[in-house]
């Protein structure tokens, strides 16, 4: 079968995505709302900037770049896709991206982590619209990702569940029961992307974890469609993400290359860990608001340590 | 076993087949439900449903965790979603998971634990759900039903997936003795009264009410006229009924096969203590695992036979 949508054509009724950016709209839209991550963590005073912002152009992509289906105001409307942030932490990047999309009002993305503001320091489904899933406790994204897509196969509906996991969270084990389930049950329905930036809380993954890796050969062999992607390339990104739509027995994982802080200057001067959970100070904030204007595109593979998984000694060498 | 057969009580299916046998009876009823399985389908009798629905039923290996997430992303989908292991591996193998998937966002997900309890016997305590119901009370927005017999597992099994939010429901694997009749009500958070009586209340769950109504008839012989209530829904509990228990008789035993830290014992207390303090005791496992055995022999050893509970009442009355 060619793709989902000649598969599930009676469901397409009233199926039309709200954006359809071109690569240059989508651009400045992750410029804008990786603004809004780092003006609402400074001034919150807490929260982790530098793990929304690695992930921020994938899903301006996925919202805006007309490959996910949504109303904005049916937020529970049974045939959109979905996305679940399974690396909860990262919800600033979430938040900005569902006030932009018109989920609620982008007032609220001054009230982070304030006790009367439903944008809590990790999603709370039952209280923000647009939050498919209540995350935080990391590995169970993947699982309730799955659960969605099971669904949508035994009623017939043509929707997509994207997943964000972390490379760090991929420590769990949770991580690869689900993935064994999802190519059991051929989700291909269940797109997963994994937002390798490369550092999680207490050090490098590749100290942490080094084990990690290689994650193209382990998914792989799990039974996932697996490409790599350098995370901020949003025209690779749009490329992959229109792509694997065409795959329909197979759950597919994009392994998106990404820098922890986008780059910027105030994060990159950690090689712990990227200021993993540390707000900009408001004179950071001011440095990397203004590196972001200068340089609106950045590119995982320049830093040589980011490159793909080519060789084998890509894979295993240096660890 | 032998319980309750002293009273004539006669013996019904193992609740698990209970369970079973209503689960497909609601499957023919409802197409929007859905059963996952952690590969025990054939221990929990969740096989009865994948025999007829095939399609409906998911199993997900031995992956607890796993398993707990897909549910609730189901339910989010708005299916139906009922999901089954052993008690101890659902609970305490993948308690975050309930936690954070189910109990926060309150998924309106159905867990069943079978093997609850040390009557399991031999195969040891590795299988013995013996924390279940401490930590399903533990979790906001849960209820948790422990229904005593075959006729109140079914009863149980209908009125959990008329209510909207996570559900525990315990149950077991040995055949048990019947304590209700025909006609009787079950009602979510109403607990019922099974015999009457002034002297003492004995509230129980479980196995324990059948041991609880043996270990009545031997205290009336002896002039000691005891009340037993089935409390089988711990989470939310019948205040009502404790508090008029206590009133009335004036002291109160509990029996749970389960330890007594958080159990069902700790949840009466909770509320005999804020409502009409009188003398308390409690029937249960004393901070310990058991071993593999007969289940008959395992009861008796931790101290779970209508003899005790018997030896229970004639203490709490020597403190009334």
């Amino acid at each position: 079968m060619a793709n989902r949508e000649v598969s599930s054509a009676a469901g397409m009724e009233g199926r039309r995505c709200p954006y359809n950016y071109a690569i240059e709209e989508l651009e400045d839209t992750a410029y804008r709302l990786s603004r809004e991550i780092i003006d609402m963590t400074t001034r919150a005073g807490s929260g982790h900037p530098s793990s929304s912002l690695s992930a921020i152009d994938v899903m301006t992509a996925l919202y805006f770049g007309g490959i996910m289906c949504y109303k904005p105001k049916e937020p529970d409307w049974p045939d959109r896709d979905r996305f679940i942030l399974s690396k909860g932490h990262g919800c600033p990047a979430l938040y900005a991206v569902l006030a932009e999309a018109g989920f609620f009002d982008p007032a609220l993305l001054q009230t982070l982590r304030e006790i009367e503001s439903p944008l809590e320091g990790h999603p709370n489904m039952r209280v923000l619209p647009g939050v498919e899933a209540s995350t935080g406790s990391l590995g169970q994204g993947l699982s309730i990702g799955l659960g969605h897509a099971l669904a949508g196969k035994v009623d017939d509906r043509p929707y997509q569940v994207y997943v964000m996991i972390g490379d760090g969270e991929s420590d769990e084990g949770q991580i690869w029961e689900a993935a064994m389930a999802a190519a059991k049950f051929q989700a291909g329905n269940l797109t997963a992307i994994l937002d390798f930036n490369k550092f999680q809380q207490s050090g490098p993954v590749r100290e942490v974890m080094p084990t990690l890796e290689p994650l193209t050969d382990k998914w792989t062999a799990f039974g996932w469609d697996v490409r790599e992607i350098d995370g901020h390339d949003m025209e690779a990104t749009m490329d992959a993400l229109r792509d694997i739509r065409r795959i329909e027995d197979q759950p597919q994982l994009i392994i998106a290359h990404t820098l922890k802080g986008r780059g910027l200057s105030p994060f990159e001067k950690n090689d712990v860990n990227r200021k993993h959970g540390v707000p900009l100070t408001e004179e950071e904030a001011e440095v990397a608001l203004e590196e972001l204007h200068e340089q609106r595109q950045v590119s995982a593979y320049a830093h040589a340590e980011f490159e793909p998984e080519i060789t084998p000694e890509d894979r295993y060498g240096e660890i | 076993m032998d319980i309750g057969k002293s009273i004539g009580l006669e013996y019904g299916l193992p609740i698990r087949n209970a369970f079973g046998e209503t689960l497909r009876e609601i499957g023919h009823e409802n197409p929007n439900l859905v059963v996952l399985d952690g590969d025990v389908g054939n221990s929990t009798r969740t096989n009865y449903f994948r025999d007829d629905f095939p399609d409906r039923f998911f199993n997900f290996g031995i992956a607890e965790s796993n398993l707990i997430g897909v549910s609730s992303g189901f339910a989010a989908s708005g299916k139906d979603v009922l999901a089954a292991s052993f008690a101890c591996f659902l609970l305490c193998n993948a308690y975050d998971q309930i936690r954070m998937s189910i109990a926060f966002p309150k998924a309106n997900v159905k867990l069943v634990g079978s093997h609850s309890g040390i009557s399991i016997g031999e195969d040891g305590p590795s299988q013995m759900g013996i924390e279940d119901i401490a930590l399903a009370t533990s979790l906001p927005n849960f209820t948790v039903l422990v229904p005593a017999d075959e006729p109140s597992m079914r009863a149980a099994t209908r009125a959990m997936f008329e209510l909207d939010g996570p559900v525990y429901l315990r149950s077991g694997r040995p055949e048990v003795p019947i304590v209700y009749a025909d006609g009787f009500d079950f009602e979510i958070g109403r607990a019922n009264e099974l015999r009457g009586g002034d002297d003492v209340t004995i509230i129980a769950c479980g196995l324990m009410v059948a041991a609880a109504l043996e270990a009545a008839a031997d205290l009336s012989e002896e002039g000691i006229e005891a009340r037993v209530v089935d409390m089988h829904t711990v989470k939310p509990l019948d205040e009502a009924a404790i508090e008029k228990a206590a009133r009335e008789t004036g002291a109160i035993v509990t029996a749970e096969e389960h330890v007594l830290n958080g159990g069902l014992g700790s949840e009466v207390a909770r509320a005999v203590g804020r409502l009409q303090p009188v003398p308390m005791e409690f029937v249960g496992i004393d901070n310990t695992y058991a071993e593999s055995g007969k289940p008959e022999e395992l009861l008796e050893r931790y101290g779970l036979m209508p003899g005790d509970i018997k030896e229970a009442v004639e203490r709490v009355l020597a403190r009334k």
